[in-house]
């Protein structure tokens, strides 16, 4: 710790007395960052760059920079669509019955397996709980649309040996939205509980071997002791979760829809890959996509203020 | 004592509650294992469940004697490790030198970084940029735009700051510079980090599917994902137009769906047991904030 301090006063002040030498002194640092920064410069910055083609009649002959601006008239053009606002409509719709089914689940489990006295059980229950997590998108859309098949899908042969009617679990509108949120569940419940198991070894061993003293029971430990502990964890998840709102991922809807429920299962994410690479309008596909970002960081933004208000802390 | 016989009571009502979703994990996976490994005619009947019915191989003969499959397979083995090699190079060479706070606009450099996690382009600019690179329906398409992951980036800095500075001190008494410094002394340090992160950038490659969707046309060039989007799930449509009475290709067997299935999975859970040994350490170490 010492030498640490020492060395780091020693540089800072060579380097006010000189800062060319710093340049030379760590070119080797600088030569190890040069491929990176670019990476970031090409990848990531010149397409922030390139979304102002939203503000402009954008050809790609002409190029991103050469093309003549228009202004709002590509945003003009997307807030007369109609599939815009299902697209937008969904997104919402999908993201907070996502947050009301698949918010709770993973901190009950996690309550559940931070109850498990038995080491090697629990050990277990984790491998497999966490396993969906690694599992593509593609593949569980596969399996779902096996599984989930009205005609001949084990699901709804088993429900027809009950004597009921087989559900169109992947055809119809309004199952297609539960069986979406339903493999939702499937996929993260487990993966989910991480953050909760990490906060929960943070709760001071004491408290339990007091409340044993006075004789408490499992369900007054669990709910005097325990969910407080991780009550500061669950409340950052959920303003997280909340300033996530307006974005959506791309794989989920995507594999999970088809042609027969899109009035429910278009979002903004796939509905930009509709217009802008399946039909090529470049400017309109990129216009939605500036909007949903701009919706996505007033969420955030906001996410975080409250955030700093309850927490006293950001979500940063 | 009383409470001990209730509390055996509340222990057995948590473990099988737990086995529940145990159960309602593994379940669907079994259930597709049991469909590839089992004849047509009891698939088409209902009677297998998660036990393969009159064991049959016919569906894996096919997937292995299809020259595109394995094609395809080979293709994502080579992109996988191609990408895994240079997404570590990458992100080692860009922490190192952001542990050094000596180092001339090192808070510069991590906000440059650190902005790309909340702000991008977004889908038609980064596919804008691809097609303008030239890039399109090129190998290259799949591994330079996801090439770094700022967050792994960060976790692996954080890792690199926690080396004792005393290690490096001595190996610069001994006159060694930063490239020898990073592969004789930080590198050698940080194995199980590097083994980690370089699992999670192939395990995200190998399932990585939209920017194959957006970049690659060539069937050539399909990973196993794509092709397995256009196998089993796009094949729906063509179910459905069958199921419509309308002229379409032939159905693809069910047994043969799961079996593609499986052979995209099986890789994944092959690896697993390595990856879920390290990866809650992992998160632990991205938890704690650099």
């Amino acid at each position: 710790m010492q030498i640490a301090t020492k060395r780091h006063t020693g540089a800072a002040s060579r380097v006010r007395t000189n800062s060319k030498s710093s340049l030379v002194r760590d070119w080797q640092l600088y030569l190890l960052l040069l491929l990176p920064l670019a990476y970031f410069f090409i990848f990531k910055y010149i397409p922030m760059l390139g979304a102002v083609i939203a503000f402009k009649d954008y050809n790609m002959f002409q190029g991103v920079l050469a093309s003549p601006w228009v202004g709002f008239e590509t945003f003009r053009e997307v807030f007369a669509m109609n599939g815009f606002y299902i697209a937008l409509r969904n997104t919402f719709m999908l993201n907070l019955l996502d947050l009301l089914i698949s918010f709770p689940i993973p901190i009950i489990l996690a309550i559940l397996l931070n109850e498990l006295r038995v080491k090697w059980f629990k050990k277990g229950a984790q491998t497999i709980l966490y396993l969906p997590h690694f599992i593509s998108w593609v593949i569980i859309g596969g399996m779902a649309i096996q599984l989930l098949a009205t005609n001949n899908g084990i699901v709804n042969n088993i429900l027809k040996s009950f004597g009921m009617q087989p559900v169109p679990f992947l055809t119809e509108p309004f199952y297609w939205v539960i069986t979406y949120l339903g493999i939702g569940v499937w996929q993260s419940a487990g993966w989910g509980t991480i953050i909760y198991l990490a906060a929960l070894t943070g709760i001071n061993k004491d408290l339990y071997e007091a409340a044993d003293v006075d004789g408490a029971t499992r369900m007054r430990k669990i709910w005097h002791i325990t969910l407080p502990g991780i009550k500061p964890t669950i409340v950052i998840l959920l303003i997280i979760n909340i300033g996530h709102m307006a974005t959506i991922g791309f794989d989920r809807p995507f594999v999970l829809s088809n042609p027969l429920v899109t009035d429910v299962s278009e979002v903004i994410s796939t509905y930009v890959y509709k217009i802008g690479i399946q039909s090529a309008r470049y400017t309109i596909a990129t216009a939605i996509g500036l909007f949903q970002a701009v919706v996505g960081l007033i969420f955030l933004l906001s996410a975080d203020y409250i955030s700093r208000k309850v927490n006293d802390q950001g979500i940063w | 004592m009383k409470p001990y016989g209730n509390d055996k009571v509340i222990d057995m009502t948590i473990m099988s509650l737990i086995f529940i979703a145990g159960i309602f994990c593994l379940v669907p996976l079994l259930h597709i294992f049991a469909l590839s490994l089992s004849a047509n005619g009891p698939i088409l009947s209902g009677k297998v469940t998660i036990f393969p019915v009159d064991i049959d191989f016919t569906a894996y003969k096919t997937v292995f004697g299809n020259p595109a499959m394995i094609h395809s397979l080979f293709f994502t083995i080579g992109l996988v490790a191609l990408f895994t090699v240079i997404s570590m190079f990458m992100t080692v060479i860009a922490a190192y030198p952001l542990t050094k706070p000596r180092l001339k606009g090192r808070n510069f450099f991590l906000l440059f970084i650190v902005l790309t996690m909340f702000f991008s382009g977004g889908m038609i600019p980064d596919y804008l940029l691809v097609k303008n690179l030239m890039l399109l329906d090129t190998i290259w398409a799949l591994i330079l735009p996801g090439m770094i992951n700022a967050f792994y980036l960060i976790i692996i800095k954080t890792f690199f700051s926690s080396i004792p500075v005393e290690l490096e001190e001595s190996a610069r008494m001994d006159g060694a510079g930063h490239f020898k410094i990073l592969t004789h002394v930080v590198l050698p340090l940080s194995l199980p980090v590097l083994a980690t992160l370089s699992l999670f950038y192939a395990v995200g490659r190998w399932n990585g599917f939209m920017d194959a969707l957006l970049y690659i046309t060539n069937a050539e060039l399909y990973p196993l994902q794509l092709k397995l989007y256009e196998m089993v799930i796009n094949s729906q449509v063509n179910d459905m137009a069958i199921a419509e009475g309308m002229n379409a290709a032939a159905p693809i067997p069910e047994s043969l769906k799961a079996a593609s299935i499986m052979f995209a999975t099986i890789p994944i859970l092959l690896v697993y047991p390595w990856l879920q040994r390290y990866f809650i350490s992992g998160m632990m170490i991205g938890a704690v904030k650099g």
